[in-house]
């Protein structure tokens, strides 16, 4: 043996591997033999599903007006706010003077999903939602332009609120 | 008879109680009984790669695969279409004959040693009694023993020919584990030839059906042979071979796709074919407990199938043991598997040798008869055996060389010196050469 190397004397008990053996044996057949114990910790995923928290920040969503427009006024805040330089922004002007957005795209994929673009919103437009199932075949399949953002029906996020930190 | 037909009906009838059946007949159904072995084998290999990874993840809590087929059923059938067509990678820098050659090498006897076991009571048919197993060769034991020793090929020159030194490592010690444990497997048996008088395995299981089985009468070579066992075919704890936090995948490391997948079912068919042998020699082969119904000579279809039945559902229960006792034991270190080997099995397994012959010799000279009796007298003097063996595997830290107990005083005065050193008032090598001398 080696110098400085400490050697504890535990009781045999500690360091019997027969019954330790014998014990593991047991505890895993224990497992093996309970049915509840996997139905509780295993979600089935495609037939059942997660419940999102309502500040889940997930696939983006624009709202819209009851005319079916978006509430979006193009004032250039989002992508200024965005951390991540993921909203692409192009602002149109119509007779009236009301601005409207002629170009919105989000590329899902540098999305961040920090929630800054609803937040700074002024007119409730753009929104994170909960939804997160948002595969594609390719990379351009997950840039969204507005009418898909529009055509999105998931909820919206709630969000932290600093007045009411705990959500209640 | 001229000379090769001699050796021919040696071959075929070996079992007294079965008549020669002709040479026809016996090439009909050996070739049918290979086949249908053969086909047997390999779909319950395909069935326990599904048990495993199931037993596994209810062991772990989780639902295991259960996308393909009813309850995940078909899973093995897509795995192996998978495998069928994945690509065929030959690394540049590998030894192509030899990797090439060693999956088969480890394939081969994994699945040829299954042909001498008896899995049921010979078979009435209209061409005369068929008995239940592939080669009913007089050295069925011998046989076994041979064909397992070169399983160890296979792995090691795939170790060696993928010149991969995470590759070799696992090859090496595949070869170091598999013929140190050979011993003690080979020593653990010697015990059941001694009470059988025969190397058949079909002689094997009428003395059991005599006696009784045999892992009472000798549960201390049953123990000695399932530890030797699960090293025999590199299942955990004995897993060092493929040590994953060691040698990423040591021997197979390299193989890819069917090559792979043969390393795969040879490693399971092997553990089917230990199964079914520990199931022969210590658990009474197809004898069915408790009758001696099944063992007698009027033989019928019904008897074939019921203890055709009583073998399977032995074997299962042996190769459901080798997947829990997987996911329940980490794996040895390396020193202590070799420890476990030499020290432990090799020396009891020779003890055990020396008792046994003893007691029946000296059950013999007290003219107790081969029966009940005879089972029941080594059954008790087993249990005191199990007892003191138990008792002194449990004492702890006994298989592990490297933190065996140092007497206090020893460690004492190691610590003092090596005080001593660090201050400077000693010089370390000079000190131990001195105190060598004195």
């Amino acid at each position: 043996m080696a110098i400085n190397v400490k050697v504890l004397d535990r009781p045999v008990e500690q360091v019997s591997y027969v019954r330790a053996t014998l014990k593991g044996m047991a505890q895993t057949f224990k497992h093996l033999v309970n049915r509840e114990k996997r139905h509780q910790v295993t979600i089935q995923y495609p037939e059942q599903k997660w419940d999102l928290s309502p500040r889940w920040r997930g696939t983006h969503r624009m709202l819209t007006t009851e005319t079916g427009k978006a509430k979006c006024v193009a004032c250039g805040l989002c992508p200024t706010v965005c951390p991540a330089n993921c909203i692409k922004l192009v602002p149109g002007e119509d007779e009236q003077g009301n601005r409207y957005p002629l170009v919105f795209e989000i590329d899902e994929f540098r999305c961040i999903f920090c929630g800054y673009c609803q937040e700074v919103c002024p007119e409730e437009a753009i929104h994170v939602g909960r939804h997160y199932e948002n595969a594609e075949y390719s990379r351009d399949g997950m840039v969204y332009d507005l009418e898909r953002l529009m055509a999105q029906t998931h909820p919206v996020s709630d969000l932290w609120d600093p007045a009411d930190p705990k959500g209640e | 008879m001229t000379t090769p037909l001699a050796a021919l009906a040696l071959l075929q009838s070996y079992d007294p109680q079965v008549e020669h059946p002709g040479n026809g007949t016996f090439f009909v159904a050996t070739v049918v009984k290979m086949l249908v072995v053969f086909a047997v084998t390999l779909g319950l290999v395909s069935l326990l790669t599904l048990a495993e990874r199931k037993i596994s993840a209810w062991i772990q809590d989780r639902h295991g695969p259960n996308r393909v087929g009813p309850g995940g059923l078909l899973q093995p059938v897509a795995d192996g279409l998978k495998n069928f067509m994945k690509e065929r990678v030959s690394p540049g820098f590998v030894y192509a004959p030899i990797f090439w050659l060693a999956p088969a090498l480890a394939f081969v006897p994994a699945l040829v040693s299954f042909a001498v076991i008896p899995f049921a009571a010979p078979l009435p048919t209209p061409w005369g009694l068929i008995p239940m197993v592939v080669a009913d060769v007089p050295i069925g034991f011998l046989y076994i023993l041979s064909i397992s020793s070169l399983g160890v090929y296979g792995i090691t020159l795939a170790g060696w020919a993928s010149n991969n030194k995470y590759s070799l490592l696992g090859g090496l010690r595949s070869s170091a584990q598999m013929v140190s444990y050979e011993i003690a497997m080979g020593m653990s048996t010697i015990p059941i030839l001694l009470l059988a008088g025969n190397v058949s395995l079909g002689a094997i299981i009428r003395q059991q059906a005599v006696t009784g089985w045999n892992v009472f009468a000798l549960s201390v070579a049953f123990f000695v042979f399932m530890v030797a066992a699960f090293a025999e075919t590199n299942r955990l704890p004995f897993d060092l071979p493929e040590a994953e936090s060691e040698l990423i995948a040591g021997y197979h490391t390299e193989y890819s796709g069917m090559a792979f997948a043969m390393f795969f079912i040879s490693e399971y068919s092997a553990m089917i074919t230990q199964s079914a042998l520990m199931v022969t020699l210590f658990f009474g082969g197809w004898d069915i407990p408790f009758t001696s119904w099944d063992n007698e000579a009027p033989y019928s279809v019904l008897k074939s199938l019921a203890t055709l039945a009583s073998f399977g559902a032995k074997t299962l229960f042996f190769l459901f043991t080798f997947i829990w006792i997987r996911w329940t034991l980490p794996r040895f270190r390396y020193d202590q598997l070799m420890s476990l080997g030499w020290k432990v099995m090799l020396p009891v397994a020779l003890a055990y040798i020396v008792i046994v012959a003893t007691a029946i010799l000296a059950l013999d000279a007290a003219g107790v008869a081969r029966g009940p009796l005879y089972g029941g007298i080594l059954f008790a003097m087993n249990l005191v055996l199990l007892v003191i063996l138990f008792v002194w595997l449990d004492r702890g830290r006994l298989i592990s060389p490297a933190s065996g107990r140092a007497r206090a005083a020893e460690v004492a005065r190691l610590r003092a010196r090596a005080f001593e050193v660090r201050q400077g008032r000693r010089a370390p090598v000079a000190e131990l050469a001195g105190e060598a001398a004195d």
